[in-house]
């Protein structure tokens, strides 16, 4: 598969020169082979790993594949759209949607804001202790999801979390971190705001250290307090970074897998289960790959069409 | 760096103080979990809780590699992170070629890989699975690496980076007789040490903590990497904080001390990633 014959576009976009896209009588000149073989074995992995498992799920989602099916093929049939049917006729998925748009409703701006204001306040000065401060916030992007997940489940623990030992210090009431089926949505994505916050402050910093001091120095001038810098200078100037992290945020929640499934796996009563775990539970748990598969391009096509609309607004709001 | 107005002194040591706090609060879970490590059960489960263990206990960690099996894990996890550096090598090759070729089919060929970053491994999962499966590769470590060898994000930035080497360096080299595997190797490589440094530390992390594809992949316990067996142990919850607390510490330590060596590295590269 490396070597890649130049089909479309050879006579039109030769170049220029004479070693690479040369042809030869009979073949390619061997320099012609080159940056194919280079380009050659990522691209194959790139097509092999993300572009064919979308046409396999194509294919896949209208047959009821199985265990049964995977060990015999000559068992599966074809089953038209009979899975999207199911699937949209399945509470559960919807309730996987539903807790989906949950967590991005929470999540979103929860991340935006505490990122920011957290980069804006470590950006009022470089000293050594502040960027020392940097590392601290930024610890939890690089740990692993499962080892947080394991910790924040002690911490939250109903009967000897420290969570709530703390609070009926003060007088509080325990509560039910995790067996919950409400206040579970809360506890597992405040879990993922916690480590999701420590990248996007670290964007923010780099948006907000190009941000040129005259500006301030002029809005200064113009009697503006440190509040209305913020609002009138600061946030405008720092659109595009928003715009950025809004997007990549919004698409983590929609793949939001790992917290779920280690604290709580998708429960209690599937209060927290989303719609990548709901995947996760027919594919490997019931081994529907058929129904799964109908269900991952479902997923494909909601992040297709929130990615192009994000962009598509991103494009209005810059000019 | 421009520098905040001076005239913001004032009220840094209150800022300062907020941050410290909150930084404090953001590395507690660390810190609560080392100490639970080393307690002793009863004292894990203790109410009123306490901070610090009255003695330092390793028996938990003692019981991971013994009576568990996560000498195992840190093995596999150790050659599927291995692995993951061949991908490195191959996301180098490519945007080398991309970078400094020009051959039919270029644009479309890039183009494609950019448009693989749309695709979220949710998305795969399923399908890649099956095809893993025809493949004979499920329940092996190749298995496990093999789906995020290579990213498409980093064949952009490694392209990115090698734009900005000169062409007359390659064409000198290849005038004085060296073949291209030689141009690659002992010139394009070490110009890209920069590149390369961010890209390892950041596939050592990925592949160390990457856990949907090995709890896809890996069926049987032999094949555990560190995450899995680690999310396995979430079923003694209520049983054993302190074998928990020292598994994940197993797993975030090593985490912790690159993070600190190559802190530079990892926030340019994740900036990178960031603000494309």
């Amino acid at each position: 598969m490396t070597e890649v014959p130049p089909i479309a576009g050879t006579a039109t976009r030769r170049a220029p020169q004479p070693a690479a896209g040369a042809v030869v009588r009979g073949g390619l000149r061997r320099g012609a082979l080159v940056p194919y073989l280079f380009v050659g074995p990522a691209f194959v992995l790139l097509v092999v790993f993300g572009v064919v498992p979308i046409l396999v799920a194509a294919c896949v989602s209208v047959t009821d594949l199985d265990l049964r099916g995977l060990g015999d093929p000559a068992t599966v049939r074809f089953i038209g759209l009979d899975n999207y049917q199911r699937l949209f006729g399945d509470a559960e998925f919807w309730s996987a949607l539903g807790n989906t748009g949950i967590f991005i409703v929470l999540g979103v701006p929860a991340i935006i804001i505490g990122s920011l204001a957290v980069a804006i306040a470590l950006n009022t000065s470089s000293s050594r202790f502040f960027r020392f401060l940097t590392g601290f916030y930024f610890l939890p992007a690089v740990t692993a999801v499962v080892a947080i997940s394991l910790i924040w489940g002690y911490l939250l623990n109903g009967q000897f979390g420290l969570i709530n030992y703390l609070l009926g210090v003060v007088g509080v009431e325990p509560v039910p971190w995790l067996s919950d089926p409400i206040t579970a949505k809360f506890s597992v994505a405040l879990v993922a705001v916690w480590r999701a916050s420590g990248l996007n402050i670290v964007i923010f910093l780099a948006a907000l250290r190009s941000i040129l001091r005259e500006y301030y120095e002029a809005a200064s001038l113009d009697g503006a307090g440190e509040w209305r810098k913020i609002i009138s200078v600061t946030v405008p100037l720092l659109r595009f970074a928003i715009f950025f992290v809004t997007v990549t945020t919004l698409i983590g929640w929609m793949q939001f897998f790992d917290e779920p499934y280690v604290l709580t796996r998708g429960g209690p009563t599937g209060a927290t289960t989303s719609i990548s775990l709901y995947i996760y539970q027919q594919g490997f748990q019931f081994n529907e790959f058929g129904f799964a598969s109908a269900a991952s391009l479902v997923l494909f096509v909601i992040i297709f069409v929130v990615t192009a609309i994000q962009l598509r607004a991103g494009r209005f709001a810059h000019e | 760096m421009s520098r905040p107005p001076s005239r913001r002194r004032g009220h840094r040591a209150p800022v300062a103080i907020l941050l410290a706090v909150g930084a404090l609060l953001t590395s507690f879970p660390f810190v609560w979990m080392l100490t639970t490590s080393v307690k002793p059960l009863g004292e894990s489960r203790q109410y009123p809780p306490r901070v610090l263990p009255s003695e330092v206990s390793l028996a938990s960690y003692q019981r991971l590699f013994e009576d568990l099996d996560f000498g195992r894990y840190l093995f596999n996890t150790i050659i599927v992170v291995l692995i993951s550096f061949a991908g490195l090598l191959l996301m180098a090759m490519a945007g080398y070629g991309f970078a400094k070729f020009r051959f039919p089919g270029r644009g479309m060929l890039f183009a494609l890989v950019l448009a693989t970053m749309m695709i979220p491994l949710q998305v795969t999962m399923i399908p890649t699975y099956l095809l893993l499966n025809e493949a004979g590769l499920t329940n092996t470590l190749v298995g496990i690496a093999l789906p995020a060898l290579v990213s498409a994000f980093s064949v952009f930035l490694f392209r990115q980076f090698m734009l900005t080497i000169p062409d007359e360096l390659l064409e000198a080299a290849r005038l004085d007789g060296a073949g291209e595997t030689r141009v690659f190797a002992s010139i394009v490589l070490p110009l890209s040490r920069p590149i390369l440094a961010v890209q390892a530390v950041l596939t050592f992390i990925a592949g160390w903590n990457s856990f949907l594809w090995p709890l896809i992949v890996a069926n049987d316990e032999e094949k555990y990497t560190l995450a899995v067996g680690l999310s396995l142990l979430n079923q003694q919850l209520s049983v054993n904080p302190p074998l928990q607390m020292a598994g994940a510490s197993l797993m975030v330590v090593p985490i912790v001390i690159i993070f600190v060596v190559f802190s530079r590295h990892i926030v340019r590269g994740f900036t990178m990633s960031g603000m494309k």
